[in-house]
């Protein structure tokens, strides 16, 4: 992670914003591109500001629906969303949340939080939507050369059922459903 | 969906308003543009074309959801269907897929050596693929089916051996829309290979209607045959 992650905090106390800042200001990984006291404006603020992070004390959310089901965090699917947490809270509550950053938490800890959270996001975007494994990548060398499920099995030690759902993994990823298909898709990609 | 679907009094014109790539039925059943507003019946009468069968095939083609029932599959006059399944046939591949290989070849030249020839062998071995298929239903389906027609000896074969030997060819064609709009290189003009997709893709879809009239007339049609025969 080479970039500084943006930040946007949404906290009703002056003095936790303030704090967290502070801690912030002092790692070069991070910085706070915006502080909102309240909910009111945050999906303009999101809009404007597109941070990587947001920080946001739950309280300030509707706590009725379930966080994933709000309209203003399904359209930035690419923004990790971390719960600033200062007592004991529902588990319901923080469920949806990518992190949780527990005020009572060391302050040298801030940062391993936010990353952790980031990543979790970056991890599950690359890996379900459409980049190979490299196990994948090697059975679809395969399929390429035209060998058979259990060749495949065969030449890299596992059974013929994870060929399978490695094809239909690729299948879904590349959207190429043909052995033939594959293998152009494994020559554009110069993978042979 | 009785109510929905063509009848011996829709225009001609109406019909093909309701779906444009129904204009691909006329040719295959010999009739003319220039029909005016005449009827179905009518113009079927006219080119000797049973309109029981024009009207079956042009259903089947626009309403996904209607499957002829047995009844009328025995009831309707099939003469024209191994024609009519031939000069479809014919269509892609003396028309279409030539016409598609050449625009593909033109944009696999440009793509660099490499792509254009995995996309060109891609394609060749689509087009055996698929010559292969028609073969097959044309040296031993269809002979069967009219031996049945006809009361003759025939070959031992079973029409259920048939069923589901159509995926494969609509994935490949599926395939390569996917690689030429996902995965090709972004040096090819965009008009070049939008014309070929949206060529591919009404291919695509024209075929995938061939299949359902296959699977949904020929298959049971020649089922009620093999029943009949016992």
């Amino acid at each position: 992670m080479t970039r500084i992650l943006r930040i946007l905090l949404v906290e009703p106390s002056p003095i936790i914003t303030e704090g967290i800042s502070c801690l912030l200001q002092k790692s070069n990984l991070f910085e706070v591109c915006s502080t909102l006291s309240d909910a009111d404006t945050l999906e303009e603020r999101l809009t404007i500001s597109k941070p990587d992070i947001l920080l946001i004390n739950p309280m300030l959310l509707p706590h009725t629906r379930p966080l994933v089901s709000l309209k203003v965090f399904r359209d930035f699917p690419k923004m990790a969303i971390v719960a600033i947490v200062y007592q004991y809270l529902e588990p319901a509550l923080l469920h949806g949340f990518h992190g949780i950053l527990d005020i009572n938490e060391s302050s040298n800890k801030i940062s391993s939080i936010l990353k952790a959270a980031y990543s979790s996001l970056e991890d599950k975007d690359d890996t379900e939507e459409y980049s190979l494994s490299s196990r994948e990548t090697d059975v679809l060398i395969f399929i390429a050369r035209g060998m058979t499920n259990k060749d495949i099995a065969d030449e890299l030690n596992i059974s013929q059922h994870t060929v399978m759902s490695h094809r239909k993994n690729i299948t879904k990823k590349t959207g190429i459903k043909s052995a033939a298909g594959l293998a152009v898709y494994t020559m554009l990609h110069n993978l042979i | 969906m009785k109510e929905k679907l063509f009848n011996e009094k829709t225009k001609l014109a109406d019909l093909i308003a309701a779906n444009y790539n129904l204009i691909l039925m006329l040719p295959r059943f010999g009739l003319p543009l220039g029909f005016g507003d005449k009827k179905v019946k009518d113009i079927c009468a006219e080119y000797k074309v049973p309109s029981d069968f024009f009207l079956m095939v042009c259903n089947v083609y626009t309403f996904d959801g209607y499957i002829p029932t047995d009844e009328e599959i025995v009831a309707t006059d099939m003469s024209l269907l191994t024609p009519y399944l031939l000069a479809s046939h014919q269509h892609y591949l003396r028309y279409k897929l030539p016409h598609i290989e050449q625009h593909l070849s033109r944009i696999a030249d440009d793509a660099g050596e490499r792509y254009g020839t995995a996309l060109k062998s891609f394609f060749a071995e689509y087009k055996n693929d698929i010559s292969q298929h028609f073969e097959y239903e044309e040296k031993i389906v269809f002979p069967y089916m009219t031996a049945l027609q006809d009361k003759r000896e025939h070959e031992t074969y079973c029409i259920s051996n048939f069923k589901k030997s159509h995926s494969n060819i609509e994935d490949k064609l599926d395939d390569l829309t996917k690689i030429i709009f996902k995965y090709l290189p972004g040096n090819i003009l965009p008009e070049e290979s939008i014309d070929l997709i949206f060529d591919i893709i009404q291919l695509l879809s024209d075929l995938t209607k061939h299949s359902a009239i296959e699977e949904k007339i020929l298959v049971p049609y020649v089922t009620s045959l093999e029943r009949e025969a016992l």
